[in-house]
């Protein structure tokens, strides 16, 4: 086992060598432009971007035509809602979206707010992170163009009801766009049965290169269609100019086809791996508390707050494992996770939380260590915590009057 | 972020953990900060003869924070009441190479010091000199 051991599989993950070889003959020997349609070095390109176009499409049930390439799903995110907004802007300006959404679709949505060219309704979720699906249908006005709920959480793995959302959007006329992220690849995902009319996802999560990522924007019931938001050269079908990474496609193609042709054994592999991690670190450790859906969730994923220590204190006591914390330290705001907060989940706890990132590559035995390691390392810092001795002396810790700073 | 090699040695090995009784006579206490801004420093000092002769911390924070406060108690022992007083928290921030972000944590280990002298100089007051 080699240290550190990559358990941050939510931010992204390691390339399957796999993909890098696939990509690997399209950086010197093939590396004509998608574009040009006039010789051998164009077409060869242009074949390569076509057969990847094609494994991204079967992943998620789509046509391959309805596949849009773009840097990453923050720009896929960006086009979906300034695209559609732009685009349908006579039909109403009205979105809806939930309070747990990634930041590249809840900073679009308040940026178009500010600009005063959409209203949005940020959708409550509940304990375990989900959108209820009767809030949606609730919150539809004559004045709804989009509705914008991500699949599963980047920070508890909750998995939403998209099918049941996809349904009420469609009975409404309404367009459906999901964040599918993190999602993608990890778990069955269709478009057809889930009424997804635009979709956002990326390579990098999936054991592909950084950089390229994907929107699916429905070409039949209904056609959906987008303001470009980038200009020139028309690639894309117009939706998105720009001269095609091809590597970097091939290598996102190839990678979408692996994660579904191995998606049922890995998924097993990671449940069993998660819970085992899960069951044993919560038996150890009291007042440990699981944020997120108890089981439908995604299956890489584990996020766990420990009462009276804080979390990027945890991070460092265990620094040879990559993990993420939901405090306020680690983040570029300074303000704890807004996801856990919008679970109902206290701030101290939103403090003291760490993310598990279960992934292709982690191992049984880097388990094992992560398991020792956090209960190691969260017993010295109880012993550590003010919070956790006034806790055992039988004080109420809600009951103190804290000098706030 | 990375840390400064002295924040690494205070976290690793934390000088001066653990708690005095705070009712002794001769022990001040600090507590500041508040558990929803994700830090709460324990600061107690033990004092004779206007001099404090150990100190103790407890800290509910980063690593910043519990290596601002480890230091502390370093510093405090040996040093007389006023001599404690004069403890800033830009002298923190500098002995460990405190970021920006993280000079909050030394605020909160100066207002620690600051208040558990305070709690000490109440319990004190009124009182004769030299029965402490």
């Amino acid at each position: 086992m080699k240290l550190p051991i990559f358990l941050d599989n939510h931010s992204t993950t390691p390339m399957d060598p796999r993909v890098l070889e696939a990509m690997l003959p399209y950086f010197v020997e093939k590396f004509g432009n998608a574009a040009s349609r006039n010789h051998a070095f164009g077409w060869a390109a242009e074949e390569a971007v076509e057969q990847a176009r094609k494994q991204i499409a079967k992943l998620i049930k789509a046509d391959s035509k309805e596949i849009v390439f773009t840097s990453g799903a923050t720009e896929s995110d960006n086009l979906a809602l300034k695209g559609v907004l732009e685009m349908y802007k006579e039909k109403g300006t009205h979105i809806i979206t939930s309070s747990t959404e990634h930041r590249a679709v809840l900073d679009t949505a308040k940026s178009l707010e500010a600009k005063g060219m959409a209203t949005v309704t940020y959708l409550p979720v509940d304990k375990y992170g989900m959108v209820n699906p009767q809030d949606v249908q609730n919150a539809i006005t004559d004045k709804t163009i989009l509705i914008s709920i991500m699949l599963a959480n980047n920070e508890i793995g909750t998995i939403n009801p998209i099918q049941e959302i996809g349904k009420i959007a469609k009975a409404k006329g309404v367009l459906f766009h999901c964040d599918a992220t993190q999602g993608v690849g990890k778990i069955p995902v269709d478009v057809q049965a889930m009424g997804i009319d635009l979709m956002s996802f990326t390579s990098h999560k999936v054991y592909g290169p950084k950089g390229v990522g994907a929107l699916y924007v429905r070409k039949r019931n209904p056609r959906v269609r987008i303001a470009a938001q980038i200009d020139g050269g028309g690639h894309e079908r117009g939706m998105r100019s720009g001269t095609l990474p091809v590597p970097l496609i091939v290598g996102f193609g190839k990678a979408c086809e692996l994660c579904e042709q191995e998606m049922v054994t890995e998924t097993a592999r990671l449940i069993k791996m998660r819970d085992r991690l899960q069951t044993d670190i919560m038996a150890a450790l009291e007042e440990s508390y699981l944020n997120g859906h108890p089981t439908n969730r995604l299956p890489g994923n584990l996020n766990i707050s420990f009462a009276y220590v804080e979390g990027e204190s945890l991070l460092m006591g265990m620094k040879d494992i990559a993990l993420s914390s939901g405090s306020a330290c680690t983040s570029a705001t300074l303000e704890p996770s807004y996801v856990l907060r919008a679970l109902g989940v206290g701030t101290e706890l939103a403090h003291s939380s760490i993310r598990f990132g279960l992934g292709r590559f982690n191992t049984d035995d880097e388990i094992d260590y992560t398991t020792k390691k956090v209960i190691e390392v969260v017993t010295k810092l109880r012993e550590m915590s003010p919070l956790y001795e006034m806790a055992k002396e039988g004080v109420d810790l809600k009951s103190v009057q804290w000098a706030a700073h | 972020m990375a840390y400064s090699d002295k924040v690494v040695d205070h976290f690793n090995n934390p000088r001066n953990m653990g708690s005095f009784k705070k009712d002794d006579a001769d022990v001040g206490t600090g507590m500041v900060g508040a558990p929803e801004c994700g830090d709460v420093m324990k600061l107690q000092i033990k004092v004779q003869n206007d001099t404090i002769v150990d100190a103790k911390f407890k800290t509910f924070g980063c690593g910043s924070a519990i290596a601002s406060s480890s230091l502390a108690t370093e510093w405090l022992k040996g040093k007389t009441i006023e001599e404690a007083q004069k403890i800033k928290n830009t002298d923190i921030v500098q002995e460990l190479n405190l970021p920006p972000v993280k000079i909050h944590c030394s605020v909160l280990a100066e207002d620690a010091i600051k208040a558990a002298l305070a709690d000490y100089q109440k319990k004190t007051d009124g009182q004769p000199t030299g029965t402490k």
